[in-house]
């Protein structure tokens, strides 16, 4: 439990910087902290009951197989709240130069989008976002952290 | 390893006269000169003596050429702007060159006057008369003088008088907030300056090299693409306006076009590289492979273009002709290779390369013959030359740690004979630097 709630607020924070919104990330902490239900189709709702991420390999954007029933997952979430957009985002770590991290970080998360459009999911409610090796998961220089930052992240933007 | 080099520096006492001087391992034995107080006859032309004496002292001590003769040593202590100095107590304390200046207030502005002599010679080598209008041009004055002392002594073009473009960092790792930021290039404090304010995340900037632009990448709205960032009028300008992610954006020689990449999402998002002509707006695709390619740099004749790909299965640096045909792999080392930026003097390609575990910053050729090393750490990157092609900046990062600890990163110079490393100051952390061309 508490792990999920540590993983909704570092996700909360991402959206914070990358939406520019204070307000949003204070209030959704706040009733995250209070703990009780977790509202459908909410980020929340992605985070814990379907997983909001998937992993690469290094220097790669393929899905693997666990990316791919991750996303499959996904789909079917996404098609119950049709209502829901997206937007994924694509990082990696730091071992690679900003530029060309900035293009893997594409192709990964364009992976992550053209996997869930070949699933059904209609393109208009989706985008998708590089950013490189800008913004990681975790803080540090070694594989633990690296494993954890080169990641597809589906993030609710309405 | 550094191969023993010669390095002839010219002495322009007489025409064509040269002094060669033999240079064990590729250090550089530094020139001593010597630096009389520049005087002023009242306190505020004292006080610009003053720094201008430290800035063109700091320079010159900086370039790893010049050391400057400690002051408590000199004999003679009288302005030598118009009398002859007494060479023989310059021999003394072993000043192979002495500057003198002074600076007085006149109706125009402030009037400096300065003196470079030989003094094994016992010579005058340059003289300079010049009025600054202004007294916030006091630094540039300095940067200057120092490049014109740099150029007489040593034959190569100065580059003193020029700033360089960083991206000023602070704040936790994971949510960093990036600033355009310039400075003069001794990064001294009274010359740093925030050009964009932290909202957007913003990356890479680097100059034009003949116009007062800077073109880097921001995330705009969430949107990273290319601008144009207008020094004269702080207006900026989106140019890589693309239905996807444009970055890694350089001018060509004449600034008149930008190279960049396009991750177009009819494509895949995989990165291709495009040239936009700034006058038509009329952009032209230079790569069409399955593979990333990226971070295009242009050669200074502007016929070739030196780029990262990784076509062949790892990151790997390549030319093409301006039009992208007749491309070629030129790393030639084991390793993941990027960043290739090539020389102003048109023959070098600097990289990084990262092998066993550590990233490293070199040389090659422009056919990727004769790799040099010149700086190896945990991270580095984003190798700039100064514009005389004898020097490279570039940004080192210490590791970062779980707790959110490490992780500082700094702006170096450094020789390209592999010395003379020193940290450039920024007020906060700072990387991804550029140099402008000579002002």
């Amino acid at each position: 439990m508490l792990i999920v709630a540590g993983f909704f607020l570092a996700s909360c924070a991402a959206t914070k910087t990358e939406q520019g919104g204070d307000t949003d990330a204070a209030s959704a902490s706040a009733s995250s902290s209070t703990g009780g239900e977790i509202k459908a189709g909410t980020q929340e709702d992605l985070i814990v009951n379907v997983g909001d991420r998937v992993f690469f390999e290094f220097d790669s954007s393929e899905l693997t197989v666990d990316a791919q029933a991750t996303l499959d997952a996904q789909a079917a979430w996404l098609m119950q709240y049709p209502d829901t957009n997206i937007t994924v985002e694509g990082h990696a770590d730091e071992r690679g130069t900003r530029e060309y991290n900035l293009a893997l970080g594409d192709k990964r998360a364009f992976s992550v989008y053209s996997y869930l459009a070949q699933a059904g999911i209609d393109t208009n409610r989706m985008e998708y976002v590089s950013w490189g090796k800008e913004r990681p998961e975790v803080i540090g220089s070694d594989e633990t952290a690296y494993s954890q930052n080169r990641r597809g992240v589906t993030i609710v933007s309405n | 390893m550094i191969k023993k080099i010669l390095i002839i520096l010219f002495f322009s006492l007489n025409a064509n006269s040269a002094l060669e001087v033999t240079i064990a391992q590729g250090k550089v034995e530094p020139t001593p000169i010597a630096i009389t107080q520049i005087f002023g006859a009242d306190s505020d032309t004292a006080r610009y003596g003053n720094t201008l004496r430290q800035i063109i002292s700091n320079n010159l001590t900086n370039s790893g050429l010049f050391y400057t003769v400690n002051e408590d040593l000199y004999i003679q202590s009288d302005n030598l702007v118009e009398k002859v100095p007494r060479f023989e107590d310059w021999k003394l304390v072993k000043a192979q060159f002495l500057l003198s200046a002074d600076v007085s207030k006149t109706d125009k502005g402030i009037r400096l006057r300065m003196r470079l002599y030989d003094v094994f010679n016992a010579k005058e080598i340059e003289k300079l008369q010049l009025t600054i209008p202004d007294e916030d041009l006091i630094r540039r004055v300095g940067h200057t003088v120092s490049d014109i002392v740099y150029e007489r002594i040593t034959g190569e073009t100065g580059y003193f008088d020029t700033r360089i473009v960083y991206v000023s960092e602070i704040g936790p790792l994971d949510q960093r907030v990036k600033r355009l930021a310039i400075m003069d290039q001794d990064g001294h404090l009274d010359s740093h300056q925030f050009l964009t304010d932290g909202k957007n995340l913003v990356l890479t900037p680097r100059f034009a090299p003949n116009k007062q632009l800077i073109t880097y990448m921001e995330y705009k709205n969430n949107l990273p693409r290319v601008y144009i960032y207008n020094l004269k009028t702080g207006e900026r300008e989106i140019v890589g306006d693309f239905p996807g992610m444009t970055f890694a954006p350089r001018f060509s020689p004449d600034s008149q076009s930008v190279v960049m990449s396009f991750s177009d999402p009819n494509n895949a998002a995989n990165s291709e590289i495009y040239l936009m002509d700034l006058n038509t707006r009329s952009r032209s695709r230079l790569t069409n492979d399955s593979g990333i390619d990226t971070s295009p740099s242009f050669s200074p004749d502007g016929e070739k273009i030196v780029f990262n790909s990784d076509r062949g299965g790892s990151p790997q640096l390549f030319t093409m002709d301006k039009n992208g045909n007749n491309i070629k792999r030129i790393s030639k080392g084991r390793g993941v290779y990027g960043n290739p930026v090539w020389s102003p003097r048109g023959d070098l390609i600097a990289f990084t390369k990262l092998t066993q575990g550590n990233f490293h910053i070199g040389v090659m050729d422009v056919n990727g013959n004769n790799e040099r090393v010149i700086v190896r750490d945990f991270a580095l990157e984003s190798p700039a030359w100064s514009p005389n092609g004898r020097y490279l900046i570039f940004h080192r990062q210490k590791r970062s740690n779980l707790d959110g600890t490490g992780g500082e990163v700094t702006i170096h110079f450094i020789d390209i004979t592999g010395y003379n490393e020193r940290v450039i100051p920024t007020p906060r952390d700072g990387s991804d630097p550029a140099w402008s061309p000579l002002l």
